[in-house]
């Protein structure tokens, strides 16, 4: 079966292994942006021809956008990785051996993520973010700083033990799958356990839900579980930390919303919404309050991809198909932005030569382009019109505001309280005295502008094929 | 199923439980190292007993994964890590034997409240073995957390993953692909942390977390 499905799964893996043979860095560079651009080409491919769902692989509407979205974004920052490297093997941060590992674990990485996007087996999901974890691992540590390796230790620990909570949720899923689907392999296909949910035992279900949320939503970054996340963001490669914080968060965070898609079949076992809400607060308010003493710049943006993760659980939580709409719009956002944003703090950092806030200032006047691209990406960030992500904010507080004024006031509240924390540390970055190094920057704009237009685009009109496909995905989360 | 071989199965799950306990209070790496020797042989015989159980052949091959690659090679390499790097010291539990003990004893009792009370339907030996399981799932996150030394870390996340072993291996006619995973994964996470302890060896003098933990957190 050699469809677009079996593709998108297998340029990467090919491509990964090609990668680790090929010496010289420019030429792999090149083959990384290829076999991003051709994953990205083969998704598109869905939307024209659907490949029909076997036992272990997948595709509905939910699925599409995130597959198309994953891609995507792997695409542009592989062209803004190319660049990015480029860099540091001038600066001799990376040897070229390392870069041969890095290109072949950045495909590895894509198709793991593309692996849970796609898997209808919860056994083989799983297997899939292990992998997708264990591949971030190795690339945060790779600079082998003892910040790095510290970073990558804690993320390894931390990661480990949540993908060990969320298999035993798997487990447990089974079980309370067995008795009425039968034994094998059918006990863990999710189509097979969505249709028959209803007849599951609830209290195990339960019981389940809760392993699944502590476990993947390690993986999302929810505040009390959050620890790993800023160190892996700011000591690993720039591109890295785009994909992170675009890309497997919101892979994460879809294996939780397939699980609460089964509660919602099941009407004896708990809503997921309360839990899904309280933690998506707590992580809005707590980022949001730890953006106001930030002396790392990617540190800063790590604790805002926080921030946002919790008000996208918070937007699935509450549910609805206006919420969901919403919840799904604000992901999609966040992803372009704030990959966007790393982009430019990547090659600010490389200008600089720190990533420390005090020591870089004045940017709009020593590089006008980061400067303004980055000043941009904040202002979308924190949700200013008319940006695409103050629309999605707007949304999410409009439709869970008639339902629930008070803990809409909270999420208000987080977001304001972000943007002055945002604004505050960026100021002096933006608009201060010139401080640190002026070295003219050889940066690639293009996929930051990209992203900034699309979500600019995105605030002012939204295609309506967009708003449909959305809407359809949205009734399919309840 | 005669009550002899759900005794048996019993005393399997049992043990392990009683194995994560030991290791909770070894204070030497050496020590702890073969206690987790230990608990992955229990491990092994109970998923062997499980596939004679269950008349299911595959879970043999889980039970010699464990066996082999958990009992006997993974302890062994350790041990040659620990005696390059240097470190037989005492390891430094965080709080007291005692309370960690106490610990033990109250995670121990909340798994077999909580399995046991969702489980009413499910047949005997598979609720037992969740419970377990479970039990084992918490004891090793207490380990992790009490302990301050990278390898013993190490050590209480394996002893986690044999706890979500046996989970899977009491799930009857769970398919094998989750088996296998779970000890690839285990194999993955081995050379993971076999090359962080390398490069912690190049960059640090010790493998203390302690010592990583001077570098945590914003960089002044």
């Amino acid at each position: 079966m050699m469809d677009a499905l079996g593709a998108i799964l297998l340029i990467p893996a090919i491509s990964a292994a090609l990668l680790a043979l090929l010496p010289g860095y420019k030429l792999t560079a090149k083959l990384n942006v290829l076999a991003a651009l051709a994953t990205f080409l083969t998704s598109l491919s869905l939307f024209v021809i659907e490949p029909t769902s076997g036992q272990y692989l997948l595709l509905d509407d939910l699925n599409k956008v995130f597959i198309v979205l994953t891609t995507f974004v792997s695409f542009t920052t592989s062209v803004f990785s190319a660049s990015y490297i480029h860099h540091e093997i001038e600066t001799g941060r990376l040897t070229p051996a390392f870069l041969r590992f890095y290109h072949a674990m950045y495909q590895m990485l894509m198709f793991a993520m593309n692996l849970a996007l796609i898997a209808n087996n919860i056994g083989l999901m799983w297997v899939a973010v292990e992998v997708a974890t264990l591949t971030t691992v190795l690339m945060v540590g790779i600079y082998r700083t003892h910040e790095a390796l510290e970073a990558a230790w804690k993320y390894f620990i931390l990661g480990s033990v949540g993908i060990a909570l969320a298999l035993f949720g798997t487990i447990l899923v089974y079980m309370a799958a067995r008795p009425v689907v039968g034994e094998g392999m059918d006990g863990m296909v999710w189509t097979v356990l969505v249709k028959h949910a209803a007849q599951f035992d609830p209290a195990l279900l339960n019981v389940a839900f809760v392993f699944l949320l502590l476990g993947y939503g390690t993986k999302v970054g929810l505040a009390p579980l959050h620890a790993w996340l800023p160190d892996a963001h700011a000591e690993g490669p720039t591109p890295i930390s785009a994909v992170l914080s675009g890309l497997l968060l919101n892979v994460a965070l879809y294996a939780l919303l397939r699980f609460k898609m089964m509660l919602a079949v099941n009407s004896a076992a708990i809503t997921p919404a309360p839990l899904m809400v309280t933690m998506g607060l707590i992580s809005v308010v707590f980022a949001a309050l730890m953006l106001y003493r930030r002396r790392d710049i990617k540190r800063m943006f790590a604790y805002s991809s926080i921030e946002h993760m919790g008000i996208i659980v918070f937007a699935f939580g509450m549910g609805g198909p206006l919420a969901n709409f919403a919840g799904l719009l604000h992901m999609t956002m966040h992803s372009l932005t704030k990959s966007a944003i790393f982009f430019a703090v990547g090659h600010i950092a490389q200008v600089k030569g720190t990533q420390k806030i005090a020591e870089i200032g004045g940017l709009t006047a020593t590089s006008p382009a980061l400067g303004w691209g980055l000043m941009l990406g904040v202002i979308a960030i924190v949700g200013l019109p008319p940006l695409g992500i103050f629309m999605s904010e707007f949304l999410v507080v409009s439709s869970t505001f008639a339902r629930a004024p008070w803990l809409t006031v909270i999420l208000v509240l987080g977001i304001i309280i972000a943007l002055g924390g945002l604004f505050l540390r960026i100021g002096p970055v933006m608009f201060g005295e010139p401080r640190g190094k002026t070295a003219p920057a050889e940066a690639s704009y293009v996929p930051m502008f990209t992203h900034l237009g699309l979500v600019l685009m995105a605030g002012i009109y939204l295609p309506p094929m967009l708003v449909t496909g959305f809407q359809n995905v949205a009734k399919l989360l309840g | 199923m005669s009550s002899l071989q759900f005794d048996i199965a019993h005393l399997l799950a049992g043990s392990l439980v009683l194995a994560s306990f030991m290791m909770l209070y070894q204070d030497r790496l050496y020590a702890l190292l073969n206690v987790y020797a230990l608990h992955a042989g229990v491990l092994a015989l109970s998923v062997a007993w499980q596939a004679y159980v269950q008349q299911a052949p595959h879970l043999y091959v889980t039970a010699l994964i464990a066996l082999v690659f958990k009992a006997i090679i993974i302890p062994v390499a350790l041990h040659r890590i620990i005696r390059r790097l240097g470190i037989h010291r005492e390891i430094e539990n965080v709080i007291g034997v005692g309370l960690t003990m106490m610990a033990g004893i109250g995670l121990v009792a909340l798994s077999m409240v909580v399995m046991l009370r969702v489980t009413p339907d499910a047949d005997a030996l598979a609720r037992e073995d969740l419970a377990f399981a479970l039990s084992v799932v918490l004891l090793g996150l207490l380990i992790m957390v009490t302990r301050r030394n990278a390898v013993s870390q190490v050590v209480g996340f394996m002893s986690l993953e044999n706890g979500l072993v046996l989970a899977a291996t009491g799930a009857k006619g769970m398919p094998l692909v989750v088996e296998i995973s779970v000890a690839f994964s285990v194999l993955i996470a081995f050379i993971v942390i076999g090359i962080f302890l390398f490069r912690i060896r190049e960059r640090f003098d010790s493998v203390d977390v302690q010592a990583l933990d001077r570098f945590r957190g914003e960089r002044r």
